[in-house]
């Protein structure tokens, strides 16, 4: 029976009231006293030589407090790559130097060389075009396959094939994975590219420094999911800023999908600028600036091969991707092709060989990172296209194929062919779950009547599987990766009885300030009203590594768990002081402590003002007070799996695909709130069904950004999306965190673009179509029936 | 600099402005009325949506002087008199309608609009009045079902 | 963006003195300008608002006419257009709601976007368009690609519509900013049949003779059967090359042909 708004229970989201009134606060409403406006200069090229920067003209300008070029952060550091890759020879991976500002360089449109600081906004970009730059254009390298392949044209001089890495996993199993192709019945070979994505978080990145020379402490309110990792990088990389002299606030932040993981320049020059003026200094990205700068998502061009026995037993599995990293290393750009996405190269099945060979490269784009699911989307969507066309070939209904390989319940904890061990997962459920909720029967009925109305109706099935709760940390730095991926709670129980948890985790969307208190209020047996959650702001909560890859329930609500143990534990010892027991034998029970076997018992409240009110007690056996700390630091992955079905109709005539209907069963392990789970997925699918549908991020063979606004990026809108069908019964608790949860957030997103193009192939399949790339716009789908004729 | 006079949520204000001055800056500078959000620089996103004159406009793209003498309502002015929720405001907490909330001024204000001219929206009506707000975090699932929820209470 | 003086004029004589002054540009509803004026794309000194000015307002119905004032806007004409159906529809699916409280159908003829849709029913109902000089036939308004017969400081006061026996109009959204990839008007008059096609040539809206002449002779679909579309000349993009804009071409008309009759 959950307890009041405990777990399990879906109260109403405490943060909406602001959110809903126009009470947010989010960094671009702020406004400190006597703040100044930043202004970037950006370049307009794609790759040029920087010949020289000639700012004596706007420094005369109105209003302008301080210019600043690529030469003033010559002496700082790099923003720094997060995970550093071997090669398939052990070498290591190549990591240029990422400055603040350009030096030397241009390497993207987009790319700032130069930022101004005025007194108004208006007068920081009149500034910024009386600068004058020359800028000698260098031919812009943009297909990965020849800038692999042609090294006089090089992103960074020092790179000569401009090749960042190029990574095997599993190497030793590529002669075995090769040897089984050799000899297998029946090979499935695909082409393809994971379209890239611009993240386009609804508000853009802003930053405000506010440096106060009187104590010399910087305060840096930004726009970021994680405020203590962009403290450290700040810090130890980049500024040499002592993390004690250097706050970190992420306020209400509008949305981030991984975007706002990464530290960016913007954050460090208006640090550098604020110390200089001695005044705040705010920038606030116009989202022209979001679509140039913001690290993108995918962009992956793949050949994907999978080899089965002639009854459809998956043998193994080999494919080789490039991966573009874009100009520069954003912070976990090396991480997501690789160990975001070869550790789930298997998928849900028994296959027994994987290898997966990435190739990273350089490119005069901006930086690629990860972006909601991150390498996973890219894996999944390789594996479930290369089966469903598989199915076709060998006459196999698809979801039996998939069944027919999937890791038996009876099968966990199962160690893949990819490397990794599933602690838990029902996939034959999840897929039993699907038929039900998405009506797979009736398909043929509803096909017929599309047909009727001269459409083509297709159904696409896909399952999957992924890694999130990201990370047990003395894997990640066998890995590779420079930091942990911990968390940490602070639980501070009020003299009055009430709570303050501080978090590392970041809330922006995710509703951690209702779904964390119900957590605590369960574990204590108080009302969840009672308890408020602190995020955001490095001066008052705990190190944390913040919100992404769906690890803040797994992960800092695990370190929550913990601290609140610590609690009780705690707490107890002082009851039993305080009822003059032994504390062996004094019990705790929805927010009662007793003393077993009498009619003693304090309610929590009454405990917690004696931690307070300590007058008597023993002060060499009992701490006055009752806060307590905890890191969390996962013993695995968490595995999140899924069963996902799509139905299209699709147009002949005009190519136009319509999603009539999407049903999605998953696995998220234990659900503390569902109707926040239900939100996170539903929001999975609209960005995974726009990947899948609309959105493309193109540049032109000059580098141009040809979607670089929303005239010409399509953002999915209302409608272009079904309602969902979705449902989380069908779950397997996660074996390892104290929770039992796996994880929500990049579900959707993972699981949806393989099933839209499995149902629009199919819609298409009696045409002759077995592939058409993402987006399945109406003009690629056009062709494709074309090029079928 | 010009006088540039309305009312805002029912209360007359004016102040000086260029004749650059978007009626979306007017709102968030001068006024601090924050709630109304930019979140593009084509008119597109809907973030910054409110009502003139009873009709939603987009207050990124009108200046604020092209506003004198009209009757501006914007997020900050959609609570019952009480301080607490209107029926939309609250359809869209009881039904998860949000998530990271930055789109969510302009979907109410949208929601208001198309509830005002149309009691009974089908879900087909819903969506296409939504053509011009854009919502990153929530697959407009629980936005739609949150309107449908407010039109029905307002009967 | 830079900044500018700001005029209200409420007559069409003080808006054309106004707009007399140098670099001077017309404020229909900004849905357009504004954005253009955002990227420093676009620098008048003066900015005269012609929303003010009474006679360039609403919509009326007289002597098989329908007349749009000059700074009406779209959701006016959707609502107030019931004469005219299609140019109701067509109006009531311009932008979004918030766009179509603010857009003029000056603003939007006077910029004769490639991809606008306003300016296929004014070309297909062969309308004439008022200025505050003189009255322009649609075939002489529309000079390609965002060119019109417009002198400097030419204001449309307003556009006549002559009701056509029926009329209908077909838009493929582009997909991001929900302009026309393509969008055909075709409109059935006494003397013959008038196709309009916006969004799909580089020349800016045209008409597709061919298929008025063919359609004239029997206004069915089927009588577009052999006729072909040429892709040369027409826009490609990212959003659809210039075959599959040719395609669509094709496609629209005859759904435009089976929704009128």
């Amino acid at each position: 029976m959950p307890k009041d708004n405990g777990i399990g229970e879906s109260p109403k989201r405490r943060e909406d009231v602001r959110f809903l009134t126009g009470r947010g606060q989010y960094t671009d409403d702020m406004k400190l006293h006597g703040q100044c406006y930043a202004h970037f200069v950006r370049s307009d090229v794609a790759h040029g030589i920087i010949k020289s920067i000639d700012t004596s003209a706007a420094g005369k300008m109105p209003g302008v407090c301080a210019i600043f070029t690529g030469e003033d952060f010559v002496e700082v550091g790099g923003n720094p790559a997060g995970w550093l890759i071997n090669n398939r020879d052990g070498t290591p991976m190549k990591e240029p130097k990422r400055p603040v500002l350009a030096h030397g360089k241009v390497r993207h449109v987009g790319d700032a060389y130069a930022a101004v600081i005025a007194e108004t906004y208006e007068q920081a970009v009149d500034a910024a075009e009386a600068i004058e730059a020359d800028i000698d254009e260098q031919d812009a390298i943009i297909d990965m396959a020849q800038a692999l392949a042609n090294s006089d044209h090089r992103v960074h001089d020092e790179i000569d094939d401009n090749c960042c890495f190029d990574w095997g996993w599993i190497e030793d199993n590529r002669a075995a994975t090769d040897a089984a192709f050799e000899g297998a019945a029946h090979v499935t070979s695909l082409e393809l590219v994971n379209n890239r994505l611009v993240p386009n978080a609804m508000e853009g990145r802003a930053s405000i420094a506010d440096y106060n020379p009187g104590t010399d402490h910087y305060t840096l309110y930004t726009t970021s999911q994680n405020p203590h990792l962009t403290r450290l990088l700040i810090s130890a990389f980049v500024m040499g800023i002592a993390e004690n002299k250097l706050t970190i606030i992420a306020p209400d932040i509008g949305g981030g999908f991984g975007s706002k993981i990464y530290h960016y320049g913007e954050e460090a020059l208006v640090l550098a600028a604020s110390k200089k003026l001695g005044r705040p200094v705010k920038w606030a990205a116009t989202r022209s600036e979001s679509f140039m700068t913001d690290a993108h998502g995918r962009d992956h061009v793949t050949k994907m091969e999978l080899a089965t026995d002639a009854l459809g037993n998956f043998l193994a599995i080999r494919t080789a991707t490039m991966a573009n990293m874009g100009a520069y290393l954003s912070n976990f750009a090396t991480a997501t092709p690789t160990y975001l996405h070869g550790t789930v190269m298997a998928g849900n099945y028994t296959v027994p060989l994987v290898y997966v060979n990435v190739k990273a490269v350089f490119t005069n784009t901006a930086p690629v990172d990860a972006y909601r699911g991150a390498g996973r989307p890219e894996a999944t969507f390789q594996l479930e296209r290369v089966i469903d066309m598989c199915a076709r070939e060998l006459g196999m209904d698809p979801l039996e194929l998939r069944r027919k390989n999937f890791i038996q319940p009876d099968q966990f904890p199962f160690t893949t062919a990819a490397g990794v061990e599933y602690d838990s997962g029902n996939f034959g459920a999840l897929v039993d779950k699907l038929e039900e909720i998405g009506d797979l029967k009736g398909f043929a009925a509803r096909k017929a009547e599309s047909a009727d109305r001269g459409l083509l109706r297709g159904l696409g099935i896909n399952t999957y599987i992924e890694a999130c709760g990201l990370a047990p940390s003395n894997l990640a730095g066998i890995l590779g990766a420079r930091v942990g991926l911990y968390d940490a709670a602070t639980v501070r129980v009020n003299a009055t009885g009430n709570i303050s948890v501080m978090t590392g985790a970041h809330s922006h969307g995710q509703g951690h300030e209702t779904v964390f208190p119900q957590i605590v209020a369960d574990l204590l047996g108080i009302p969840a009203e009672s308890v408020e959650i602190v995020h955001g702001d490095t001066s008052k909560i705990p190190f944390g590594m913040g919100t992404y890859g769906s690890r803040s329930l797994s992960v800092a609500g695990s370190a929550i768990v913990k601290a609140t143990e610590k609690i009780i534990s705690k707490a107890t010892k002082i009851a039993a002081h305080m009822m003059e027991a032994a504390e062996a034998d004094v019990t705790f029970e929805d927010g009662t402590f007793a003393v077993a076997g009498t009619d003693k018992s304090l309610q929590f409240g009454e405990v917690a003002f004696k931690a307070y009110v300590p007058h008597d007690f023993p002060h060499d056996e009992l701490e006055p007070g009752l806060e307590e700390t905890a890191f969390y630091d996962p013993a695995n992955f968490t595995y999140p799996s899924g069963a996902y079905a799509c139905e299209v109709e699709v147009d002949p005539d005009t190519g136009k695909v319509t999603v009539c209907s999407f049903a999605a069963a998953d696995d998220v392990g234990n659900v503390i709130n569902p109707m926040i789970v239900e939100g996170q997925i539903h929001g999975g699918l609209g960005q995974g069904i726009g990947q899948a549908l609309v959105e493309n991020c193109v540049y032109d063979e000059n580098g141009q950004l040809l979607s670089g606004s929303y005239m010409d990026y399509t953002m999915p809108r209302a409608d272009d999306l079904p309602s969902f069908t979705v449902d989380q019964t069908a779950l397997t608790p996660c074996a390892h965190n104290p929770l039992g949860t796996k994880g929500a957030g990049e579900a959707g997103a993972i699981g949806s673009p393989p099933t839209v193009v499995n149902a629009v192939v199919d819609a298409l399949s009696d045409l002759g179509v077995t592939h058409i790339d993402m987006p399945v716009s109406p003009s690629r789908v056009w062709s494709a029936i074309q090029a079928a004729k | 600099m010009t006088s540039v006079s309305m009312t805002v949520n029912g209360k007359a204000v004016s102040g000086e402005v260029e004749g650059r001055t978007l009626l979306s800056h007017f709102l968030r500078e001068d006024l601090q009325l924050t709630g109304t959000h930019i979140g593009c620089d084509t008119s597109q996103c809907g973030a910054c949506t409110v009502h003139v004159n009873g009709k939603s406009v987009k207050a990124c793209t009108m200046f604020a002087l092209e506003a004198e003498g009209a009757e501006v309502a914007t997020i900050e002015g959609m609570a019952n008199a009480d301080g607490s929720l209107g029926v939309i405001q609250a359809a869209f907490q009881e039904h998860h309608g949000l998530q990271c909330g930055f789109c969510t001024p302009g979907m109410v204000m949208a929601a208001a609009d198309l509830l005002a001219a149309n009691s009974n929206p089908s879900e087909a009506d819903i969506r296409g009045h939504l053509e011009g707000n854009i919502c990153r975090c929530t697959g407009y699932h629980n936005i739609i079902k949150s309107i449908q929820a407010a039109a029905a209470q307002m009967g | 963006m830079y900044d500018f003086q700001f005029e209200k004029p409420s007559t069409v004589a003080e808006a054309v003195a106004a707009l007399a002054s140098e670099d001077a540009m017309a404020l229909g509803g900004g849905q357009t300008l504004i954005p253009t004026m955002k990227q420093r794309l676009a620098a008048p000194s003066v900015l005269v608002s012609l929303t003010g000015i009474a006679e360039m307002q609403g919509v009326s119905a007289s002597g098989g006419l329908v007349t749009v004032g000059g700074s009406a806007v779209h959701a006016d004409v959707a609502s107030g257009a019931g004469d005219y159906p299609a140019l109701a529809a067509l109006a009531g699916n311009i932008g979004d709601p918030a766009v179509r409280n603010r857009g003029t159908i000056g603003g939007s003829v006077a910029n004769n976007d490639p991809s606008a849709d306003y300016p296929a029913a004014v070309l297909a109902s062969g309308a004439t368009v008022n200025t505050d000089r003189r009255a322009i036939s649609a075939d002489d308004f529309f000079q390609g690609m965002f060119e019109t017969a417009l002198e400097e400081g030419e204001i449309v006061t307003s556009v006549e519509f002559p009701l056509p026996e029926s009329a209908n109009y077909q838009k493929f959204d582009q997909p991001a900013s929900r302009f026309a990839l393509v969008g055909v008007f075709v409109a059935k008059h006494a003397d013959g049949v008038r196709v309009a096609v916006t969004g799909a040539s580089e020349g800016g809206v045209y008409r597709w003779t061919e298929a008025e002449e063919a359609l004239s002779a029997s206004f069915d679909a089927s009588a577009l059967a052999d006729l072909s579309v040429d892709a040369s000349g027409m826009i490609s993009d990212l959003h659809g090359s210039s075959e599959y804009r040719a395609n669509l071409v094709g496609v629209l008309t005859a759904r435009a042909v089976a929704a009128c009759s």
